[in-house]
């Protein structure tokens, strides 16, 4: 057993899904390890298990109770212990890199001149310093294939809109706090909406839906005027 | 060979129960909000209990059947017609062709289903029949059901003899109704509410408001507060998740909710009472009880047995007769 094993706690949320808890951290090792684990879990299952999807430093592990030979809980801790102990070992699949057009400003981009005012920069400078980081896609989560990428540079960091939109357009980047992210669908949404892309995000059509992972790096550019 | 919505509800929609494989990319498993419900009503007509069925809210949907159809109506307790004649809940009936069903005043509960012998035949969209409204995909057309829509039933493997006239057991049909006290184990973040909060949890009484749907209940009650102030990093969540909200009134997510949320999880419903919440209407009470995780599970184990023996009794009518 590795010495420098990081701790983690494995939890139950109800009798059919355990939580594996890596720590209450946005940090791209513990990220890192979270999808290392996902991924070994679901190489080789054990039975009963339904699915696993990692979040930003935990890992969800669903399953079906009544497979479990009257042990439940207990039993699936034993079994996903061991995963977790020996997952420093674990490298996560490589992600790919996408880089991502943006119309910036104006009706794509409906926040971006008070966002990047309440920074005390001008909407080039705000756009310059938003394209100059290349973010992590951490979790997919809120809607099919939304991807939370982080982290924003500290200069540009805008809390949620105060009053959520009903509608916010399908492809709009918003920017959260610290975090950013691309709307999949037409939504209601409360993220600072700053540009608009026509890369898509998640396509229904195919089995293979969504296209980030998480893990995955992502660059965006400035597609046109603004 | 199909069924066609007449006059569509508030919101009806085809589901099944969810899709599995996709929480890693942020689709929920959707599906029916009383799970349950959806698969004793599918077991009564010898379908597979995962066949899709059109889950609908008060006002229900008026809907005519275009052909001879084996079908069953269950989940909430209302006035129900079929041609005008009041039929029985739970049961497998016989629509002639032609015929229509009409979902007056809801008595209790807040979702009714109805199943038919064969299931709803639509697409799959990953894995499953259910409508995912964020998706605008699967199920029909990836929405709500509107006037003219035409439903078709799939092929049953069953063979002719259909179970006819078959009933759930009061048991099980109790088991999908609204109660009083909801079963609940503690969650991830429970150790997180102040001794006040943790009391109240099990003593207060809560009420669901008018802003509940099918991603929460949503409930007022004593205000609950929590030891820190912390923010919680995005970790999962999923139906029967009881989410604190920032202002202390607690939520519990149903089918339609996301996959993570930052919110503290300070509970989890015990699978056998997510069909009562999900049955719950707006300005309806209830309390919670809290058991272990092995309570949960042993009432988990019993619907499964109670539903595998409903099973095999709906398979020897099917076999030698009733």
């Amino acid at each position: 057993m590795s010495p420098e094993l990081p701790k983690f706690e494995i939890k139950p949320l109800g009798e059919d899904c355990a939580i594996i808890d890596l720590g209450n951290e946005i940090d791209e090792a513990i990220n890192d390890r979270a999808i290392a684990i996902a991924q070994a879990i679901e190489e080789s299952p054990f039975e009963g298990f339904i699915e696993c999807a990692p979040a930003y430093s935990s890992v969800a592990v669903y399953y079906d109770p009544c497979r479990l030979g009257g042990f439940g809980f207990s039993a699936v801790r034993s079994q996903i212990d061991i995963v977790v102990r020996s997952s420093s070992v674990f490298e996560p699949g490589e992600g790919r890199h996408h880089t991502i057009p943006v119309l910036f400003g104006n009706e794509h981009g409906p926040d971006l001149e008070e966002a990047a005012e309440r920074n005390g920069l001008d909407t080039k400078e705000f756009i310059d310093t938003f394209v100059s980081t290349t973010y992590r896609v951490y979790i997919l989560g809120f809607l099919p294939g939304f991807p939370y990428m982080g982290k924003v540079d500290d200069q540009i960091a805008t809390p949620r809109r105060g009053n959520p939109r009903t509608r916010v357009a399908a492809g709009s980047v918003g920017i959260a706090g610290s975090q950013t992210g691309i709307y999949p669908f037409d939504s209601p949404g409360g993220w600072q909406i700053i540009g608009r892309t026509s890369y898509k995000v998640f396509d229904v059509s195919s089995k293979d839906p969504s296209r980030f992972k998480p893990g995955d790096t992502v660059r965006f550019s400035p597609d046109d005027l603004m | 060979m199909a069924l066609t919505i007449l006059k569509p509800g508030i919101l009806d929609t085809v589901q099944d129960l969810g899709r599995t494989g996709f929480r890693q990319f942020g689709v929920n498993p959707g599906g029916a909000a009383d799970a349950s419900a959806v698969r004793v009503l599918n077991t009564l007509l010898g379908n597979d209990e995962g066949d899709a069925v059109v889950e609908m809210h008060f006002p229900s949907a008026e809907i005519v059947f275009g052909e001879e159809t084996t079908f069953a109506v269950g989940g909430a307790d209302a006035e129900i017609s079929l041609d005008g004649e009041s039929f029985p809940l739970w049961a497998s009936v016989r629509a002639r062709s032609g015929a229509v069903l009409k979902i007056g005043k809801r008595l209790a509960g807040s979702r009714i289903y109805l199943a038919v012998k064969g299931g709803i035949d639509v697409d799959e969209w990953l894995g499953s029949r259910s409508t995912n409204t964020f998706a605008r995909a699967g199920g029909f057309e990836g929405r709500a059901l509107k006037t003219g829509d035409r439903l078709a039933i799939g092929k049953s493997d069953l063979n002719n003899r259909s179970p006819l006239g078959a009933k759930a057991g009061p048991g099980l049909i109790a088991g999908c109704s609204p109660r009083g006290t909801i079963r609940i184990t503690i969650g991830p973040e429970y150790h997180q509410l102040t001794a006040r909060a943790v009391r109240d949890l099990s003593k207060g009484t809560f009420a669901a408001t008018m802003d509940s749907n099918r991603m929460g209940l949503r409930l007022e009650g004593p205000r609950l507060t929590r030891l820190t102030e912390t923010e919680l990093v995005s970790s999962a969540v999923s139906p029967g998740t009881i989410q604190l909200l920032p202002d202390g009134s607690p939520v519990i997510l149903l089918a339609d909710c996301q996959t993570t949320g930052g919110y503290p999880r300070i509970a989890q419903v015990a699978s056998r009472d997510l069909s009562a919440v999900a049955q719950t209407s707006p300005g309806e009470k209830l309390r919670f009880r809290i058991i272990d995780l092995q309570e949960a599970l042993d009432l988990h184990r019993r619907f499964e047995k109670d539903l595998s023996f409903l099973r095999m009794g709906i398979r020897f009518r099917a076999l030698f007769g009733s």
